[in-house]
């Protein structure tokens, strides 16, 4: 590992990125600066449309004192860190149990033909990406899905056509 | 009675905000323990008295738990919020953090006091963005109103809190996988022993509690644990919250007496959708075992009634299902997300969950085998109880009830290689 140094380090991210992330090791204590690699993997994923480049978690490892390793390790283990583009609408779907005895598989079919594109997919636009995802803790209004931070509930497939329409 | 303690703020106009919980009492008795310097094991008397059974799933008593820390050992300790809210069928600790985020903020300052930590996390799944930003913002009005921070209220004590934003997995959910978490890490669950209280977050002593345990303590200390023991019954003090979805008219969070009959639960939550018959109920999260509908309608939901059934109330989430659902195909789905999920640390755990979910998924396509059956008993039972976290006993579980109360629709199944039910 090469060390960096302190002009280096100024130099990995603008300086609001930056501030950002000092926001997160703020929380820690002084000695525990790779607790804030979550915040700022998300920080930077989200600069960049969504997904992270092996370059950015090498920045992120750099700015946080961590061997890039210990970066990748946590970027592949949680599911919110994108390792490929997505669209710049990551549409998430829950299937689990009762979102799919409420008929999510009829919003994911409906999603699928209107948008000609599969889980893990991207429409050729990049306007849209589609993801299975696990229970999202809002089973009281199933079916439901996340796009960006935003949670929609009791979905039916008119619901969802006006949702996407609202959407650049 | 209902929206007695957690959701004490529910029905007021934007019941997050910190003048609205004051408007309900919020924060008086922390002000009262910190003018009187109540003794720190006053506390702890107290939280055991009420009889407050851990509310993330395991329903270790909470006053136990917290007297298991040295409070004068030197070095920092601290308080941890598992908000992690990952269990399929769980939706209520969302609730606390969008509607009454500051009850929570004041349950782990009273609990810092009383274990003697000057700063707390707040670990939150990565996915609940608004709730996240609601309890950030309790966070600065607190701090401006000077219930958090430095020498508050000019007692003397310290108490610093801030949010951990989780990333997707569920396994974080396991203390000692959130505890990982937050130090920067995979959350992969520890070896335990040693337990948090004498090694936990940056080797430090901790306590972890579920985001609903904290939150109950503000009025157990206003109100006395008598009166939050008196709310439930035997061995379930308190009420409790209930996320209920499924089949039903009206899903949602219900806060109620421990020991009310189900029967009343789901008629408060509309009922069945579309009048159709209640087919199983899975009481407490996806984990728990099912029980079939009659037998639910005859339960009350307390600890004791529901483990008596076979089951467990873990983190009441109660999901019904009606005769429309194909039991293998539930298993299915429910076999597929613990094999997603398991962190892969240990083989009976790694192996053993993507044994069940192949073997439930050849069942549910018509390729099922004779042997299949009990080859899924034989599996479920080389995992439980044989690995690190209980991540293992939650994908045997639901295996094992789902055998015993419905072995016929999976016989079914082989037999005619289609569902008996028409729907999978
Ligand atoms: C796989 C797994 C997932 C868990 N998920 C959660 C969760 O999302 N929220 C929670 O509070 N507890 C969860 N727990 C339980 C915690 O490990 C722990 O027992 C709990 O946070 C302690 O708090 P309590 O005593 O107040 O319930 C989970 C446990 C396991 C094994
Ligand atoms: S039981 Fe499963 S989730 Fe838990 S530590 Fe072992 S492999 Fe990981
Ligand atoms: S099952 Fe879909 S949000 Fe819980």
């Amino acid at each position: 590992m090469t060390t960096t140094t302190a002009k280096e380090t100024s130099e990995l991210f603008t300086p609001e990125i930056r501030a950002e992330i000092d926001r997160w090791i703020a929380k820690y204590p002084a000695e525990w600066k790779q607790s804030a690699v979550m915040g700022a993997l998300m920080i930077v994923q989200e600069s960049n449309g969504g997904w992270l480049t092996t370059e950015l978690m090498d920045q992120v490892a750099a700015y946080l004192d961590m061997p890039p390793i210990a970066v990748y390790e946590v970027a592949t283990f949680y599911s919110m860190f994108e390792l490929k583009p997505v669209g710049r609408n990551k549409i998430c779907v829950c299937t689990n149990v009762s979102c799919m005895t409420n008929k999510s598989d009829l919003i994911v079919e409906h999603l699928e033909k209107k948008l000609g594109i599969g889980f893990g997919e991207v429409t050729e636009d990049g306007r849209f990406s589609l993801k299975e995802v696990e229970c999202l803790g809002a089973c009281g209004g199933a079916p439901m899905m996340q796009i960006g931070k935003q949670y929609y509930e009791n979905l039916t497939p008119e619901i969802v056509d006006a949702i996407l329409e609202g959407l650049e | 009675m209902a929206n007695e303690v957690c959701l004490r703020t529910l029905d007021l106009e934007r019941p997050w905000l910190i003048e609205q919980y004051q408007s309900r009492g919020g924060y008086e008795v922390l002000k009262k323990i910190l003018s009187e310097k109540t003794a720190p094991e006053a506390i702890i008397e107290e939280v055991k008295k009420s009889g407050l059974r851990g509310r993330g799933g395991a329903g270790f008593p909470t006053g136990l738990k917290w007297s298991f820390i040295s409070r004068n050992a030197p070095g920092q300790k601290y308080v941890v919020c598992n908000s992690d809210e990952g269990e399929p069928g769980t939706f209520k600790d969302r609730d606390i953090l969008r509607y009454n985020p500051h009850q929570l903020i004041e349950g782990m300052v009273i609990a810092g006091y009383a274990i003697g930590a000057t700063c707390g996390y707040n670990y939150i799944r990565g996915e609940f963005w608004e709730p996240y930003e609601r309890f950030e913002q309790a966070l600065e009005e607190a701090r401006e109103a000077g219930f958090l921070g430095e020498d508050i209220l000019g007692s003397g004590f310290d108490f610093q809190l801030h949010t951990h934003l989780g990333a997707g997995a569920y396994i974080c959910g396991e203390e000692t996988a959130l505890l990982e978490s937050i130090e920067g890490k995979k959350g992969q669950p520890r070896y335990k022993p040693p337990f948090p209280a004498h090694f936990g977050l940056y080797g430090c002593p901790t306590i972890i509690n579920n985001t609903e345990s904290l939150a109950s303590i503000p009025m157990i200390m206003e109100q006395g644990g008598e009166w939050f023991a008196d709310i439930g019954v035997k061995n379930s003090g308190g009420p409790k919250l209930f996320s209920i979805s499924g089949n039903i008219n009206n899903p949602g969070v219900f806060e109620i007496p421990m020991g009310t009959p189900f029967s009343e639960l789901l008629a408060m939550a509309g009922g069945m959708k579309d009048g159709r018959k209640i087919k199983a109920v899975i009481p407490g999260g996806s984990s728990a075992p099912v029980i079939p509908g009659e037998q639910m309608m005859e339960l009350n939901m307390d600890y004791d009634s529901i483990a008596g059934a076979g089951s467990m109330l873990g983190s009441g989430a109660v999901i019904v299902l009606d005769d429309t659902n194909c039991m293998v195909k539930i298993l299915e789905r429910m076999s597929y997300f613990y094999h997603e999920e398991s962190c892969g640390q240990c083989t009976p755990c790694r192996e053993g969950t993507g044994w069940l979910y192949r073997i439930v998924h050849r069942i549910e396509t018509g390729q099922g085998r004779q042997e299949d059956l009990d080859l899924l008993d034989d599996v479920a039972d080389k995992i439980a109880g044989k690995t690190i976290c209980a991540l293992g006993d939650a994908a045997a579980m639901p295996v094992q009830g789902m055998l015993r109360h419905f072995r016929h629709e999976f016989q079914y199944h082989i037999d005619h290689k289609r569902c008996m039910v028409g729907v999978g």
